[in-house]
């Protein structure tokens, strides 16, 4: 089937079986290898992506069904190259080890921004709930989406 | 001042936070292929036939292959049997051909154009399996009549090892005021790192060479495993590279079946070849960690004095041999069992056993968690015992800090010693943090309330920077090789500095300490230097990263290159200077004649003059290009003291963590941003064990907690804030002083939790409950014993 | 991971959706996804054919109807937990929303698709019962709506045929003076669904019970009202004891199930801890303290 997908700006038409996980057509249609699969439960949340502005996990999403959306992955999320805030707090506060997650953790925590201005821990860590992290213990995450939401 | 010991932000991260990092799944090869794996259902069956026909007929699919072509392949080596005893090994085959002994194994596999084709093919296989009968217990895989998974492995024992001195013990344990028993589970946990692991494998048919691309903590060591065990071809013929790696603790140490097949489908098939691991193949065919079942003796004097210790521990191997796995509940806790502790005498006998399960082997702290559970919860069972402050009998039993070097009892740390330590100064830091009299206070007057407050400590020590070679290996403790690590350094025309390591790095940020120990020591920016790992080609051989190494053993060999390439670049700058070398002082990335820093020579210009080779002294080659091979005198032994705070909900049983605070003394600290952030990920791990993670079989080795929808791997939500301070002793083993901080927070937090648990449970006479505490264990022990007051 | 080949239907309607059901006996429904994608990437469901509901615009949206509020059955849990009309009308649906699943379940799954699915361990299904909603659903004969007491049968089941899609769900505005609604749930630490969930809604007049209504999700193969509880609370004033003599009995007559994280019979007294909660918290609200 032809889809036609709006990536990171771009309109991409791609040819995909309507079986394929909109994860799979960014990776190995679109050549977007930063949104990661660590699960196949539609836990871990390593391959979120924002859908039309809101943070979804694009394993749980057929590649058809994202036809006419607009997808920003990890690799859209830079303006001019310059990082995008989130970005910017994860490098500054070591809210990555792996980072394996990161890309995933960084997108849903833009989503969660977007709908809180300004957060608590305690919001930060039920609006991460998506997104397993194995590496930090999560403390320098919080810590890192606090200061983004101060920044942005 | 240098930028040894400075927070700068991590080299790495850039292109991990833009999506730009290359993992093994994004690698993609002109012409390559999928593979699949076809895995047994059943924990202990024959495989009686296999017919591939329809799969291989399916379109899309390129080939379909069994154990039987694959026959010429040896089986993998286990590369660290336990010490001095007789190991009954056996090791899986990239197929196995005739048997499973756990679910998960791989029997067949398919190659196709794509993943999605090659999961349907799978489908299409037929396998006629005779089911055999399964254990998946430890204990009662030695008891008479159990299942028989090995024909040289009698009642499924593995090996039996044993350290310390029985004879003593048993009189220490004779003569003690108090003696407790108590009969615990360490139980078995699913490592999931967020990258599943990967292989994909390019054949060269002109110079017979592979290239693989591996998700390894140890590539040079994969190299070696492959080539000289598996391929029997030289060990210039395989080229291992690890790219990003998504984390590892641990289970990506060791070499897999799926490496090696998909290495031997690569020439087979004559394209390259890809296998990325699903997280349901994660859980079932990647190694566990821990699942130890274990009684405990231990004896004290009225005072609170340990007088002995006694333990007999049940390991579960699982159904076949990983890399390493005997070596762990063996060496890396056997003789870990004095902790920071002066026990006067000491016995553990271990017995490694097979059970139809997944492939237990090292997980983060690997055998040191599991001493340290061990010896936490034996120290707030004699407090109670005796009616002590669990801080006090700790405090009491601490070694001396004027005692280091110190060598635990009945030579159970064969031969090597503690290196420093001052135990009493990270519990004073830990309980000043706390505000101890006060918690104790707001406990007794919570409990007149009915809310349940509890307190749990873990003073600890670790044994890392695991070396030294001599000890570790074949004549000491069983290591198939040696465990020293290197660096090259090298520094060219411009003055930047290229450091290779045969270190491995995922997650850890080896590119940022390792330049940062560079640039410290050559006086240059950090800025200067970059660090290159991971590719057997183009690195010096080492062991890889795990048991907390990579900063006491492969740190020092780049501080030791680093410093090679001072000495030569002050020899140069004799010769350019005119001056005696020994008269020359290296400062800030000058050489100069002592008294006359108006001569200096910076560094940069000396290694142009090296590196055009105009005049240099005689003898002397050009280039400044040095490398290391350091192999540590002794282990390095981190400490600290773990408190937790709880509160456990008398409704549910459910346990949230008030405050968690954390005092570790891991010697002198490279990069305190990154030490802190191991030390959190290390406790989440722990606390994860204590409260949530289960690794669960059904009586037909069937994993019930085989996914993310099962296995609590815990979210933020689930984990508290954690309270972090330091205390500096540094290591006299290694020059730079450090001591490793990889594994500190998974070794201390786990007993630190459960004894808070215990301590809330105070009132309802609870002596002890088996991890995880859930809420429903919790709750069933509040109920069976009367009521709380 | 990989699910395995099927057709795929986008109807634009309703009608075309109906239509291709018929020619399509085997056929899924998807919308979000979000329960039926994790089963079809495990292989666990192998259906031939999908039938995308997700672009008929006559099934979003949420609409005041006077007494009730009609939710359309793509409408997301991130768009009722947002939804001002229901967070007045009806605070106990956003309020069970954002216990659903994580940021992203939410932002992605549907009401109408977690009903029709029927987990016995999702979270609407006790709202639904605490409500009396009903579902609206569409067959080729015509619509028709189901009682949400009607509606969940058993494990994954409910009274949908199979050629009926689930168009919207009716709930009524639970805004009067003296009632009070409340979500209790105690999460599985893995997949987040309820272990036990306990909905409440009460009507209250000078501390007695005019009405109850208790959903019950999580602890058996279905979501069930805790009638006995109900009876217990009914013309009383809601007192500490009576609360906790209600809760008592939460889970009588739930056949509660046990699994490798909580055994049935802890599982029961769960329920008992959940309607607690959720009992003490409805009756604050029902106060408005």
């Amino acid at each position: 089937m032809k889809v036609s997908i709006k990536v990171n700006g771009q309109l991409r038409e791609v040819d995909v079986e309507p079986r394929w996980l909109l994860v799979h057509v960014l990776r190995e249609k679109l050549g977007l290898t930063g949104t990661n699969v660590g699960c196949d439960t539609s836990q871990c949340g390593a391959c979120t992506v924002l859908m039309n502005g809101m943070a979804v996990k694009s394993c749980t999403v057929l590649g058809v069904q994202a036809d006419g959306a607009d997808i920003t992955t990890i690799e859209g999320l830079r303006t001019d190259g310059a990082y995008h805030p989130v970005q910017q707090a994860f490098w500054d506060h070591h809210g990555l080890q792996c980072g394996f997650c990161t890309p995933g953790m960084i997108l849903t925590a833009v989503d969660l921004l977007t709908h809180h201005g300004d957060p608590n821990d305690e919001t930060i860590r039920h609006g991460l709930e998506g997104n397993l992290c194995r590496c930090t213990g999560y403390e320098n995450i919080v810590r890192a989406v606090r200061d983004a939401a101060d920044k942005m | 001042m240098g930028v040894l010991g400075q927070s700068i932000k991590r080299r790495e991260d850039p292109r991990l936070i833009t999506g730009e990092a290359k993992f093994l799944d994004d690698i993609q090869l002109a012409g390559m292929a999928h593979a699949a794996i076809l895995r047994s259902p059943y924990a202990h069956a024959k495989i009686k036939s296999i017919n591939t026909d329809k799969a291989k007929a399916h379109p899309g699919v390129i080939g379909v292959f069994t154990g039987k072509d694959f026959m010429d392949v040896n089986p993998l080596p286990c590369a660290w049997q336990a010490g001095g005893v007789k190991n009954n090994a056996n090791t899986p085959r990239c197929l196995e051909v005739d048997r499973v002994t756990h679910t998960g194994m791989g029997v067949a596999v398919v190659v196709a154009q794509d993943r999605y084709i090659a999961e349907d093919a799978l489908a299409l296989i037929d396998v006629e399996w005779e089911p055999l009968p399964v254990v998946t217990d430890a204990k009662k895989a030695t008891e008479a009549g159990a299942p028989q998974l090995h024909e040289n492995a009698p009642n499924n024992i593995e090996c039996e090892w044993e350290c310390g001195d029985a004879a003593a013990t048993a009189d220490a344990l004779q003569g003690a005021d108090v003696v407790v028993k108590q009969s615990i589970i360490n139980q078995r946990l699913i490592p999931n790192a967020m990258e599943p692991r990967g292989c994909a494998a390019q054949y060269n048919p002109a110079s017979d060479e592979y290239t693989v691309w591996m998700t390894s903590q140890a590539p040079h060591v994969m190299k070696l495993l492959m080539t000289a065990f598996v391929f029997g071809i030289a060990e210039t013929k395989i080229r291992i590279i690890s790219p990003q790696v998504g984390g590892g603790f641990g289970a990506k140490i060791y070499l897999y079946p799926e490496y090696v097949l998909v290495t031997a489908l690569a020439k087979k098939l004559g394209r390259p070849i890809k296998w990325n691991e699903t997280r349901r193949e994660n859980y079932i065919a990647t190694t566990h960690g821990r699942d130890h079942i274990t009684d405990i003796e231990i004896g004290a004097k009225k005072d609170g004095t340990i007088t002995g210790l006694r333990v007999k521990t049940y390991a579960n191997m699982g159904g076949i041999l990983s890399t390493i796995a005997p070596g762990i509940p063996t060496t890396l806790y056997g003789r870990l069992l004095s902790g920071p502790y002066k026990i006067p005498h000491i016995y553990c006998h271990v017995t490694n056993v097979y059970t139809n399960t997944a492939m237990v082997d090292a997980y983060r702290g690997a055998g040191r968690p599991e001493a340290t559970y061990v010896l936490e919860r034996a120290m707030d069972w004699v407090a109670e015992e005796l009616g002590m402050d669990p801080a006090d009998v700790r405090r009491k039993n601490f070694i001396p800090s004027n005692e280091f070097p110190y060598a635990p009892a009945d030579n159970i740390l064969a031969g090597l010693k503690y290196d420093s330590g001052d135990y009493d100064k990270t519990l004073d830091k830990a309980l000043q943090m706390l505000n101890y009299a006060e918690f104790r206070e707001e406990q007794q007057a919570a409990r007149k309330k009915g809310k349940y407050l509890g307190v749990g400590f873990s003073t600890y020590i670790e044994l890392c920077g695991v070396a030294p070679s001599a000890w570790i290996g074949l004549p000491g403790q069983g290591w198939g090789a040696g465990l020293w690590e290197s660096a090259n350094i090298r520094m060219h025309l411009t003055g930047k500095v290229v450091v290779t390591t045969g270190s491995q790095s995922h997650g850890q940020g080896h590119e940022t300490t390792m330049a940062q120990v560079v640039a410290d020591e050559l006086g240059i920016s950090v800025d200067d230097v970059i660090v290159q790992h991971s590719d057997t080609n183009g690195t010096p051989f080492g062991y890889g990263s795990y048991g907390s190494r990579s900063g006491a053993v492969g740190a020092v060999a780049v501080l030791r290159a680093a410093q090679r390439i001072k000495e030569k670049a002050k020899r140069l700058a004799a010769h350019m200077l005119e001056a005696n070398v020994q008269d020359l002082i290296y400062e800030d990335g000058k050489v100069f004649v002592k008294g006359a820093p108006a001569t200096a020579k910076t560094i940069q210009e000396i290694a142009l003059q090296s590196a055009v080779g105009y005049s240099l002294p005689e003898g002397m080659e050009p280039f400044l290009d040095e490398t290391s091979y350091y192999d540590p005198p002794n282990c390095t032994y981190p400490f600290g003291a773990h408190i937790c705070v709880v509160e456990v909900d008398g409704n549910t049983g459910k346990t949230k963590i008030l405050r968690y605070i954390a005092c570790d003394d891991v010697g002198n600290v490279i990069n305190p941003m990154i030490v802190d952030g191991q030390v959190h990920g290390g406790i989440a791990q722990g606390v994860a064990q204590a409260l949530y993670e289960h690794g669960v079989y059904d009586e037909n080795g069937t994993l019930l907690s085989g996914s993310m929808m099962d296995y609590a791997v815990p979210t933020a939500a689930m984990l508290p804030s954690y309270e972090t301070a330091r205390t500096v002793t540094p290591s006299p083993v290694n020059p730079l002083g450090v001591k490793g901080a990889g594994e500190t927070g998974a070794i201390a937090s786990t007993p630190a939790v459960v004894n808070a648990v215990m301590d809330a449970l105070k009132p309802f006479g609870v002596k002890h409950i088996d991890m995880p505490l859930t809420p429903e264990k919790v709750w069933k022990a509040m109920q069976s014993n009367n009521g709380g007051m | 991971m990989y699910p395995a080949p099927f057709e795929y239907h986008a109807p634009a309607s309703l009608n075309e959706a109906l239509a291709l059901m018929a020619q399509n006996a085997d056929a899924k429904i998807i919308a979000g996804g979000h329960s039926l994608l994790p089963a079809m990437k495990l292989r666990l469901a192998t259906p031939p054919a999908l039938i995308d509901i997700g672009r008929i615009a006559d099934l979003k949206g949420i609409k005041d109807m006077g007494e009730k509020i009609a939710i359309g059955a793509l409408t997301t849990h991130h768009e009722v937990e947002h939804s001002v009309l229901l967070r007045n009308a009806c605070p106990l649906l956003p309020e069970v929303a954002t216990h659903i699943g994580d940021r992203q379940v939410r932002n992605r799954g549907t009401m109408g698709g977690s009903l029709a699915h029927a987990d016995p361990a999702a979270d609407y299904p006790a709202a639904m019962l605490a409500l009396g909603a009903t579902v609206q659903v569409q067959g080729s004969g015509g619509s028709r709506s189901i009682g949400a007491d009607e509606l969940f049968t058993g494990l994954f089941s409910t009274a949908l045929a199979a050629n009926e899609i689930l168009t919207a769900i009716h709930v009524p505005k639970t805004d009067a003076k003296g009632s009070g609604v409340a979500y209790a749930k105690f999460p599985h630490p893995a997949s987040r669904y309820a272990v036990a969930g306990v909905a409440v809604w009460v009507s209250i007049k000078d501390d007695t019970v005019q009405d109850i209504r208790i959903g019950v999700t999580g602890a058996a193969d279905h979501a069930q009202r805790a009638k006995r509880a109900e009876d217990a609370l009914k013309g009383k004033p809601m007192t500490e004891d009576n609360i906790a003599a209600a809760a008592k009995v939460a889970s009588d007559g739930l056949t509660t199930i046990g699994d490798i994280y909580a055994s049935a019979d802890y599982r029961a007294h769960l329920v008992t801890a959940m309607a607690l909660e959720a009992l003490h918290s409805a009756h604050h609200r029902a106060h408005g303290w």
